[in-house]
């Protein structure tokens, strides 16, 4: 069957189940619930005054009776400097546990090292936003026998209240934690800000494990994993290399072609007609993205401006802009530095927030829900708007969904940013490789080599145009950018979907074939 | 038919070295008024030809939308004064700006290199615009003769590095040793009435210094700035434009002009400030520099 993007989506996956087609991005929201069904929290309870406290990790994964075919579950948060995630599946592989699942909320490059445990069977398939480096190749070329699943940090949450990732090993990082198990990022030698996205395991998993390098008089404050959901807990020497767990602040890029991208970002924004008092924020934490956030403190300033809150993924560059005044709040469902932690502890405006409340798209109102502007990357975007930030010019899956999504569907003004070209690859195309974002929610793509706006949004167009910004058809874009780049081989992929990628509601958007080494 | 001349702005011209292709390829779309395609100074001695050829390939293919394209030659009295030359005239770019002149027997010598291979290829003489580089105390001496020599000569501009090592200055950074000379060479392109450039800041990272500066040879008369890095064309473009003050206070002058010279009278006030015809000229040319045009008042 195809989807709504025209894109041939199999009825059933071995590994998966039944496959549910992308509708259209409010499709199923705007019925009012969620069809299926959801699970109930798991079922405890300790007597009083029990020890939760464990010698060592090994000593309380074995306590949780680990089980072949177990679904095991990570956080995110200690960025490129997490270790425990490697130390956690070596010490399951050693006590000869096969089959797993892992649902890590991501995976980056400093999870390589566990490349070894997915060819041996011990990990066999895989939930994440996000998946780069060693991990993200090897997946593409068929490792897992499984197919993995990408799905957004909203979506991520859905997945877990209807219980398709059915969590029976949370191990949470925390930088501070008592021996019950409350626990937070904010504090401690290796404090690395919100702990967003592990609330949801905490609650869920059918088992919990506190990992610490620092615990702290009971009780830790504050809370951000609380005691009620925590089975172990456990001191170690180490979560991880705390110079990139801790890394300090958040620098706005000094290379000229983001900087230029920003510049034009920010001046679509000003006059897009969002821009205005009480704007609610989000930007995302690298490169021309960030750098939108530099020029718009700029505007605001200029224009005694006063922004509601930011959300998101939170830099010291929005810290700075909440002391300035220039925002009321900040919502933090995940921390970019380490300045954005002591933030969260002393500014009682900086408010972390768990992944349902930023992005879940089956509830009340999420606050992705609530933002006027987000400013989103893309490793490309084709002429239908449609955005891939997951697979990578070879085919390789090297991104992360996220909360792009989330953020897009949301946003009142959603901005992507990204140059036409990188290198010899263009990034603004007739077809992109994979969808992740349909181009129904995309508003606006900003390029140094011209602005497009979504053939949806005429008002937005005019408004651009009244104001002497030069719109730029993107099939014209993309023509241009095929001039000078040429034209890109198509990847090479064989028939087997080793992947899918799911829409935030839990539809399916596209997949991800086999990549031909 | 004459072709029409192009007009651009020159507040910002960004130095590209000429054997740098991804930079030759992107310098139009960080919002410089003119791109300089550099194949003198930014290039080693052993990258000449290479950075000839890649020039040349690139002012054939490479749409510039926008942008004034010059493109910078070696000396000619170099190895490689007469085959930049000769590659590069022929594709006409909007200028080629000469380096290091000093005298009139100098730029008689190569506008007249340059109109023979002109003519070799059936160009016109008066398409491709020639900018003027006074980069030594003797050429600073002669800097209106040599401006005046050609109505082709559309800029000077003040080589600010070269001239300060000509003139043994050891500490060049305030500009003091080279004030003098940024005077004269702005006194003589005013006095031709054409542009007139002011030498590059090397200090990239010092965007306040940048600042200064700009506004200090905004002071002077300088037309606009030669620029070494993407990242400073931002602040030398906004030091060149009017302000929304600026651009009110002009319409408003120009308004009052076009009002009193119906009655004719010749001197006014605006806001209690005298305004005669100098005053009016000046509030058209930040009209201008706004793209505003006077005709809608």
């Amino acid at each position: 069957m195809k989807n709504k993007l025209e894109i041939d989506i199999p009825t059933e996956l071995s590994g998966i189940g039944q496959l549910e087609p992308f509708e259209g991005t409010f499709a199923k929201l705007k019925k009012g619930w969620m069809e299926e069904k959801t699970v109930p929290p798991p079922n405890k309870a300790k007597m009083p005054h029990s020890d939760k406290m464990c010698e060592s990790l090994r000593e309380a994964i074995i306590k949780t009776n680990p089980k072949d075919g177990m679904t095991i579950s990570f956080h995110h948060h200690l960025r490129g400097g997490d270790n425990l995630v490697y130390e956690s599946i070596k010490i399951l592989a050693e006590l000869g546990i096969k089959n797993m699942t892992l649902a890590a909320s991501s995976l980056t490059t400093a999870h390589d090292p566990i490349l070894p445990y997915f060819k041996d069977g011990t990990i066999t398939q895989v939930y994440a936003s996000g998946i780069r480096g060693e991990l993200g190749k090897a997946i593409a070329q068929g490792v897992l026998p499984k197919p993995f699943v990408i799905h957004s940090h909203g979506g991520r949450v859905r997945s877990v209240h209807t219980g398709k990732i059915k969590i029976d090993l949370a191990i949470l990082a925390a930088s501070a934690a008592d021996v019950e198990g409350n626990a937070t990022g904010a504090h401690g030698p290796s404090a690395f800000g919100s702990m967003g996205y592990a609330a949801i395991d905490s609650w869920y998993a059918k088992q919990v494990i506190v990992v610490t390098d620092n615990i702290v008089d009971y009780p830790c404050v504050p809370q951000s994993i609380t005691q009620n959901y925590i089975d172990f807990v456990v001191k170690v020497d180490s979560i991880g290399d705390p110079s990139k767990i801790a890394g300090g602040t958040t620098r706005i890029t000094k290379a000229p072609m983001d900087l230029q991208i920003a510049r034009l970002a920010a001046q679509v924004i000003e006059r897009s007609g969002e821009l205005k008092e009480g704007f609610s924020f989000q930007v995302g934490a690298g490169g021309a993205s960030l750098a939108v956030a530099k020029y718009i403190r700029k505007i605001m300033k200029q224009r005694s401006l006063k922004g509601s809150f930011i959300l998101g993924g939170v830099t010291s560059y929005g810290v700075d802009m909440l002391k300035e005044g220039l925002f009321s709040s900040i919502f933090d469902v995940q921390s970019f530095d380490a300045a954005v932690s002591s933030s969260l502890m002393e500014n009682p405006y900086h408010i972390e927030i768990p992944a349902g409340l930023y992005a879940n798209p089956f509830n009340c109102g999420c606050m992705t829900n609530k933002l006027d502007i987000v400013v989103l990357g893309a490793l490309e975007i084709d002429t239908d708007f449609n955005v891939n930030v997951i697979t990578g010019s070879e085919g390789y899956v090297r991104g992360a969904s996220g909360g792009h999504s989330d953020t897009a569907s949301g946003a009142n003004l959603t901005v992507v940013v990204c140059p036409s070209f990188r290198g010899r690859i263009p990034i603004v195309k007739k077809k992109v490789h994979t969808i992740v974002t349909p181009g129904e929610s995309i508003d606006v793509l900003v390029t140094e080599r011209g602005i497009c706006v979504n053939p949806q949004r005429p008002e937005l167009k005019q408004n651009l145009e009244a104001a002497g910004i030069k719109v730029k058809e993107i099939v014209a874009l993309a023509e241009e950018v095929e001039g000078i780049t040429g034209k890109a081989k198509p990847i090479e992929t064989g028939d087997r979907i080793v992947g899918i990628v799911e829409y935030r509601d839990g539809t399916v958007i596209d997949v991800i074939r086999q990549v031909k080494e | 038919m004459e072709a029409k001349q192009k007009t651009f702005k020159r507040r910002t011209m960004l130095y590209i070295p000429g054997n740098n292709p991804a930079m030759l390829q992107q310098g139009s779309v960080y919002g410089a008024d003119g791109v300089l395609l550099d194949l003198e100074d930014a290039v080693a001695l052993n990258q000449k030809d290479a950075a000839r050829i890649l020039v040349a390939h690139m002012l054939k293919y490479i749409s510039y939308d926008g942008c004034e394209v010059t493109v910078r030659v070696n000396h000619i009295d170099t190895p490689f004064g007469h085959e930049d030359l000769k590659q590069i005239v022929p594709l006409q770019p909007d200028a080629i700006r000469l380096p290091k002149v000093e005298t009139v027997e100098e730029i008689s010598r190569i506008l007249k290199e340059i109109e023979e291979i002109e003519e070799e290829h059936d160009l016109p003489h008066d398409q491709m615009k020639v900018h003027v580089m006074i980069e030594t105390a003797l050429g600073v001496q002669n800097v209106y003769d040599i401006a005046r020599y050609s109505s082709r000569i559309d800029a000077i501009s003040i080589g600010g590095q070269d001239l300060a090592a000509d003139m043994q200055l050891v500490k060049a950074n305030d500009g003091i040793g080279i004030d003098y000379a940024r005077k004269q060479i702005v006194m003589a392109a005013k006095a031709c009435k054409i542009d007139v450039f002011d030498t590059v800041f090397v200090d990239v990272e010092n965007e306040e210094g940048l600042r200064e500066e700009a506004e200090y040879i905004k002071k002077l008369g300088f037309t606009g700035k030669a620029i070494i890095n993407p990242r400073q064309i931002e602040i030398v473009n906004e030091v060149f434009t009017p302000t929304e003050m600026e651009i009110r206070k002009a319409v408003k002058i120009v308004k009052a002009f076009e009002r009193n010279k119906a009655e004719g009278i010749g001197v006014f006030a605006v806001d209690g400030k005298m305004v005669d015809a100098p005053v009016v000229q000046r509030a058209l040319r930040v009209l201008e520099m706004a793209d505003v045009d006077v005709e809608s008042l």
